[in-house]
């Protein structure tokens, strides 16, 4: 009998490549490791975009379709549930095997990284991996790299010599403990939630640090991509060296392979979706079909919430929005309502008055530009457009006749909304038009302060719940780079009293959460009075599945979890 | 002039005049197609002070009132989820949004109107400028011949192998981002004319053809011949013997050319590559009606109709035209 053990245990030992001697390792695991879950599993999941979500590199890529790709693909030492629920406000331990340690208030923060952990191609995960990983940050110049990572001792000197990046004294590992401990210039309560973000993914340490493009490198998720084409397809299968660590980080995935197909408009992957030739597709679903998906579809629409806002960034060193009172004015002017129309009426949107969306920490009613209110007496909420007060600064601003040019992406939300701002514009006497151009090619134009546009129509997706996503990302003076495609303070405002009041809430909230909220609101009613941007809408987003699949599929941050479809 | 008989006869053109008011199709589309220039005229009319409202401007949080209720224009969907709002459908009265509204809580009736005006100002225009080029370059080829006529026919062949809509879409697409530079005139994108231009070029060479080969015909002709023994100037021969000759053929070229241009520009401007927004065709109004084709198709079927109606009138009007102005035909039907 005990032979008998013996042998069995012997054979389930090599055929597992050794991965069951993890002190974690879970008793799902398949015999040649990689964990299947019992029930539901299997089938070919397949999804649909209209079109190729950008490169391939997960330090790279910025856009939602791939970090929702990279999520089951890659992991990083902290992540964001991928779970169903209520949005959690912090990140959960992911590669590292529990919640980090904080020194010296917030400073310096101390990881151990989980062992045992392979990536797709067999190669043990060490503490080296994640130096060079977070090296890699700086030298592939990812766009996070200077307002997520920058203040980590060695940072800034990276951002300047991206090839000649070593984070001295900034990260540093013990290969024998698993232990990474992070040094900071400053105190940082948010540092574990920026490391969740896609862009701080493990990779291996010889990974190119130039942009992969269509090459994945090897990541420690359920999944690897196999192939990736941008112009027909991208195909996933399982990553055999995956086993699950934590249901919560990282769960197992359910169908054996995904393929992404590209090229299609978005009523015909409603259609697709309806018919059962897709199960799901990267696009907001066109708001015409909505009906029809609520009268027919009740059951395979999901709705999610999530911390997103729509607003127009107003360039504050351009005519006519350099001028306080034009910004204002177009603030009072436009009808919220109407957005939230544009974005598929009361069930799916809500009026934004305010850079921190409904739901995210830091957010207290304040809405300084509707009906009645002011910057020194902000409502509770957005009632109505206030034309009067409108025209009135129109005219002392004396900008009224100017041309004004929006700039949208070109997708019929957008540009609904779009014309919605240009007749608003009109209404104040300006002479208005809308310049639509493909999201990839309008992101990083409106950026660029050398294309001096006048109105950015634009959307911004929470990185991690954080008021800093917003309010620092947004429009603090170090977002600001002139000159750049990489700019993501679009606006170009920089106004020194609310940047101070944000390093304040940081370096408070290290102690004292609550209180630091107190001061990223402040901080956001500081900016709003500058009025550097117009917000517009806050939209929960819909979706819609096919018949067969089953299970929750859906989490807050990431919106979408592929790894969770259930295919009957 | 006296026929055989003895009897005054009327001349030419009268003669066409008569046979075209005797045919009654022709006239009813005739009619037909002056009610819908006449109706488009008068769009800022029906907009400002019947339906009391700017078709340019979104009004999607904006309300009317139907049978004494005020409503609001885009209204909540029936459907358990209370996903999406539609906008309102024909009321089917004049004074509030008649046809109903479009995606931005736009009049569709007076859009309709406006999109009318741009859509027959485009067409008939490209149709009159195109029947310039054409005939410029029909009559060089048909009456100089020789190197003239090889280079200009071959350059026309050139431009017939390239599918029409496929060249207009091309040329589009290049002066929609840039505009229209020709010498020292610029002509912005956003510009009618640029249009207009576009759709003009592309039918030249469907037009020069066959007013080559009336010249080409024309020039052989016996009283042509018998002028150029008497001496007569090649100028001369060209306007007086030539040119009232073609008339005709252009003439009926004209409202053939209309109704293309008419499709041409509806189908550019679907294509968001012809009338620029917040301007209005026919053709972006369907472009608009697209997204509403389930919940409100009238915003796509009312242009659809519009077009449908405008274009069966002209040629239907183009036909009598060339019953009427065929000389041969007429002879005929004279006995």
């Amino acid at each position: 009998m005990l032979r008998c053990f013996v042998v069995s245990f012997l054979i389930v030992f090599f055929m597992t490549g050794g991965a069951v001697h993890s002190a974690d390792a879970d008793p799902a695991s398949t015999p040649n490791g990689t964990f299947r879950p019992a029930e539901h599993a299997g089938g070919t999941l397949k999804l649909t975009a209209q079109s190729a979500p950008g490169s391939a590199d997960p330090q790279v890529n910025y856009l939602a379709p791939m970090l929702q790709v990279e999520a089951v693909v890659y992991d990083g030492l902290m992540t964001f549930a991928k779970a169903p629920g209520p949005l959690r406000r912090h990140a959960v331990p992911d590669l590292a095997d529990g919640q980090p340690e904080q020194l010296d208030d917030g400073r310096t923060w101390r990881f151990h990284l989980r062992k045992n952990i392979y990536f797709s191609t067999g190669k043990l995960l060490t503490t080296d991996d994640v130096v060079a990983s977070m090296q890699r940050i700086f030298k592939v110049n990812s766009p996070t790299a200077g307002p997520y990572f920058s203040h980590i001792i060695g940072g800034s000197l990276c951002l300047h010599q991206p090839k000649r990046c070593t984070l001295d004294g900034g990260v540093v590992a013990d290969k024998e403990t698993g232990t990474i401990v992070f040094h900071l210039t400053h105190s940082d309560p948010e540092f574990p939630d920026r490391l969740a973000f896609g862009h701080a993914v493990i990779l291996p340490e010889n990974t190119s640090v130039n942009d992969t493009g269509n090459n994945a490198p090897p990541g420690t998720g359920p999944y690897r991509i196999t192939s990736y084409n941008p112009n027909s397809e991208m195909r996933l299968e399982r990553n055999t060296w995956f086993r699950q660590w934590d249901a919560l980080a990282q769960p197992a995935g359910y169908p054996d392979h995904i393929i992404y197909r590209f090229g299609f408009e978005p009523e015909s992957e409603v259609t697709a979706i309806e018919n059962g030739q897709f199960d799901w597709m990267a696009e907001n679903v066109p708001l015409d079909r909505l009906s029809e998906l609520g009268q027919h579809f009740t059951s395979r629409v999901r709705l999610v919430d999530f911390l997103n806002l729509y607003y127009a960034a107003l360039n504050v060193n351009t005519p006519p929005f350099d001028n306080l009172k034009a910004r204002q004015a177009f603030n009072y002017a436009v009808s919220r309502r109407a957005m939230v129309i544009h974005n598929g009426g009361p069930a799916v949107a809500i009026p934004a008055c305010q850079m921190i969306p409904q739901g995210a920490p830091g957010f207290e009613p304040a809405c300084m530009w509707t009906k009645g209110a002011s910057p020194s007496d902000p409502a509770p909420e957005w009632e109505k457009p206030d034309m009067e007060q409108a025209r009135k600064l129109i005219t002392e601003s004396g900008t009224a006749g100017q041309k004004v040019i929006i700039v949208s992406p070109q997708t019929p939300g957008y540009l609904a909304m779009a014309n919605e701002l240009r007749s608003t514009l009109a209404r104040l006497g300006y002479i208005a038009s809308v310049r639509s151009m493909v999201q990839a090619v309008q992101f990083p134009y409106v950026q660029n302060s050398d294309n001096r546009v006048q109105v950015a129509l634009t959307g911004w997706n929470a990185d991690y719940p954080a008021a800093s996503s917003y309010l620092e990302t947004l429009l603090s003076c170090k977002t600001f780079h002139p000159h750049s495609d990489n700019s993501l303070n679009m606006s170009g405002y920089c106004d020194q009293g609310a940047d101070l009041l944000m390093a304040q809430a940081r370096a408070v909230a290290v102690k004292d959460q609550e209180a630091g909220d107190h001061l990223w609101a402040a901080a956001d009613r500081e900016l709003m009075a500058g009025a550097p941007t117009v917000p517009l809408a806050q939209v929960r987003w819909v979706t819609l599945l096919s018949s067969r699949v089953q299970g929750e599929v859906t989490a807050p941050i990431y919106q979408i979890i592929f790894s969770r479809f259930q295919l009957q | 002039m006296i026929s055989s008989s003895g009897q005054t006869t009327a001349g030419p053109w009268v003669q066409a005049t008569r046979a075209l008011i005797s045919n009654r199709s022709a006239m009813s589309c005739l009619g037909v197609l002056l009610l819908v220039i006449l109706l488009c005229v008068f769009a800022p009319f029906y907009a400002h002070h019947i339906a009391r409202t700017d078709p340019f401007i979104s009004n999607v949080a904006g309300t009317l009132t139907v049978n004494g209720q005020e409503t609001d224009i885009m209204q909540p969907n029936d459907n358990p989820l209370h996903l999406g709002l539609s906008p309102i459908g024909p009321t089917w009265h004049p004074r509030s949004y008649l046809l109903g509204a479009d995606s931005q809580g736009r009049d569709l009736a007076s859009r309709l109107l406006y999109g009318g005006r741009n859509s027959l100002l485009i067409s008939f225009s490209a149709a009159l400028l195109c029947i310039i080029m054409a005939s410029a370059v029909g009559i060089s080829a048909g009456f100089s011949g020789g190197v003239i006529d090889i280079i200009l026919s071959r350059l026309m062949d050139i431009m017939w192998a390239v599918p029409v809509y496929l060249f207009a879409i091309s040329l589009s697409i290049v002066t929609i981002t840039q505009g229209l530079h020709i010498g020292p005139i610029t002509i912005s994108s956003n510009s009618l004319l640029v249009p207009i231009f576009i759709i003009a070029l592309v039918y030249v060479p469907y037009a020069a053809r066959p007013i080559r080969g009336r010249v080409m015909t024309l020039r052989n002709a016996e009283f042509v011949l018998a002028a150029r023994s008497l001496g007569v100037p090649e100028y001369r021969i060209l306007l007086r013997d030539i040119l009232p000759n073609i008339l005709p053929s252009v003439i009926v070229l004209a409202p053939l050319l209309t109704a293309l241009a008419l499709l041409a520009e509806s189908s550019l401007s679907f294509l968001s590559l012809g009338v620029q927004a917040p301007a209005a065709s026919w053709g972006t109004i369907i472009q608009d009606g697209e997204g509403l084709i389930y919940t409100r198709p009238m915003v796509a079927i009312a242009p659809g109709l519009a077009i449908i109606i405008t274009v069966m009138a002209l040629n239907i009007f183009g036909d009598g035209l060339r019953d009427a102005l065929d000389i041969r035909e007429t002879s005929r039907r004279n006995g």
